[in-house]
């Protein structure tokens, strides 16, 4: 159906949203001779789309700040932090994620029923999606671009030594690993394991060790040497 | 369907490239594909399984080559096409040309749009009959290759694994994705260990899980 007119048939670097340089023959003679093919695609729908009533221009703003600036890591780095500090919620959010995560105001859109899984001594835990990127989006925000990538969906569910070496995780040999792929509405949350030598640590000061990565188990929260 | 983003297991994909201080967006059309795509669901009346079918029901070709929301725009546009909502002519001449087709909901505003991000959809649903599965119970995945929409990976069907987790009745994907009704089922995860889907030299340390709609298990004795 979009065949025609197919904006893809060339290949482009377009991860960096550069490499698009001037004088190539196949451009049309338009007013954006510095946009990419897909910033003049995107920007006609967007036209026809408020020319027709269905978005209103406000309204995508005001979901781009969203994402860009309120939703994101340091919402699940707090749900983490708390749990390694207050042993009730810990067992609260094991139990009900969805109940505990909302109690500190994180819920809504691919959110909706969450489930949290704890990194042990002898377990590891990492999430992926194989089918496409689903994310726990009110505690991490929107996923980065090698979580939505064919290397690491293709690889995390046969090869996560391997993906984890790739990170710079080196596990102990037999530790278990546990790979969670997210085919339905349900969104998976890593708590990684307390690091050593955070005994005196706040839990605001504890939050600031806790990355994206080692809530989506690529990585390891960060040692107070290295994160505070 | 068997499709290009039925990735799990696939080789020669190279390594993951895992950028330090990624930014949120890689350019303003990113951006303006993410908010478009999710204003327009409820607009557009469709659901988030249809969604997932018009973005992965491509020419495996063009879905390996086209980066994550150049594949999200191509979906925009089909579901947009679908309705009569968008035309293609339309969207290569970057105006409206034809009459309006009547949105299936209003349009989310500057106010509306946090709200609506925070109530999120869920996509339970009450079960009237008994789960056939609990904890612990072994269970095969059927063979299945429907040509439509499903959510049961390649890599995992024909094996045996073990119920470790019941989430409620959930939506049935492989019907909402045709419109032809949400038929919730009870949804449970689903256990199998490395050596059972990838053979004898798999990793004895690993285990891989997915969530898995009743009507895709049977039960093992």
């Amino acid at each position: 159906m979009h065949d025609d007119h197919d904006p893809h048939d060339h290949d482009h670097d377009h991860t960096h949203g550069h490499g698009h340089g001037h004088g190539h023959g196949h451009h049309h003679d338009h007013d954006h001779s510095e946009l990419s093919p897909m910033d003049v695609r995107v920007r006609a729908l967007e036209t026809v789309l408020t020319e027709k009533g269905y978005v209103d221009p406000k309204a995508l703003d005001v979901l781009v700040d969203l994402y860009e600036t309120k939703i994101g890591p340091r919402n699940g780095a707090k749900v983490v932090a708390k749990s390694w500090v207050d042993p009730k919620f810990r067992e609260w959010l094991l139990k009900d994620a969805t109940a505990a995560i909302s109690s500190l105001g994180f819920t809504g859109r691919q959110g909706e029923h969450m489930v949290a899984v704890e990194n042990t001594a002898n377990v590891h835990n990492m999430v992926v999606c194989t089918l496409c990127s689903c994310y726990p989006l009110p505690v991490l925000g929107l996923p980065p671009v090698w979580y939505k990538s064919a290397p690491y969906r293709s690889r995390a569910v046969i090869d996560p030594r391997g993906v984890l070496a790739e990170f710079g995780v080196t596990l102990p040999d037999g530790k278990e690993i546990k790979v969670w792929d997210s085919t339905a509405e349900v969104r998976y949350l890593v708590i990684p394991e307390r690091p050593a030598g955070t005994e005196g640590m706040s839990e605001e000061q504890l939050a600031t060790l806790v990355t994206r990565d080692s809530m989506i188990g690529t990585g390891l929260a960060q040692s107070p040497a290295k994160g505070a | 369907m068997n499709g290009a983003h039925d990735m799990g297991g696939v080789m020669g994909h190279g390594p993951i490239n895992h950028e330090a201080n990624e930014p949120v967006f890689h350019g303003k059309w990113e951006e303006r594909v993410m908010a478009m795509t999710v204003a327009m669901g409820p607009v557009g009346g469709w659901n988030i399984d249809q969604s997932r079918f018009a973005r992965e029901n491509v020419r495996p070709v063009d879905y390996l080559k086209r980066s994550y929301y150049e594949i999200w725009f191509a979906g925009l546009a089909r579901l947009l096409a679908e309705r009569n909502m968008v035309s293609p002519d339309e969207l290569a001449a970057g105006h409206a040309m034809h009459a309006t087709h009547p949105p299936a909901n209003p349009r989310l505003t500057a106010e509306t749009v946090v709200p609506f991000i925070a109530a999120g959809r869920s996509a339970e649903r009450e079960m009237k009959t008994p789960a056939r599965f609990k904890a612990g119970d072994r269970v095969r995945c059927k063979n299945i290759n429907p040509v439509g929409h499903t959510r049961l990976p390649r890599y995992v069907r024909g094996h045996l694994g073990v119920v470790e987790l019941l989430h409620g009745g959930h939506v049935f994907p492989d019907t909402n994705a045709k419109g032809v009704g949400e038929n919730p089922q009870w949804l449970y995860t689903v256990r199998f260990t490395g050596r059972e889907l990838w053979g004898d030299d798999a990793d004895p340390a690993l285990s891989v899980s997915v969530d898995a709609w009743e009507s895709y298990l049977e039960p093992v004795s």
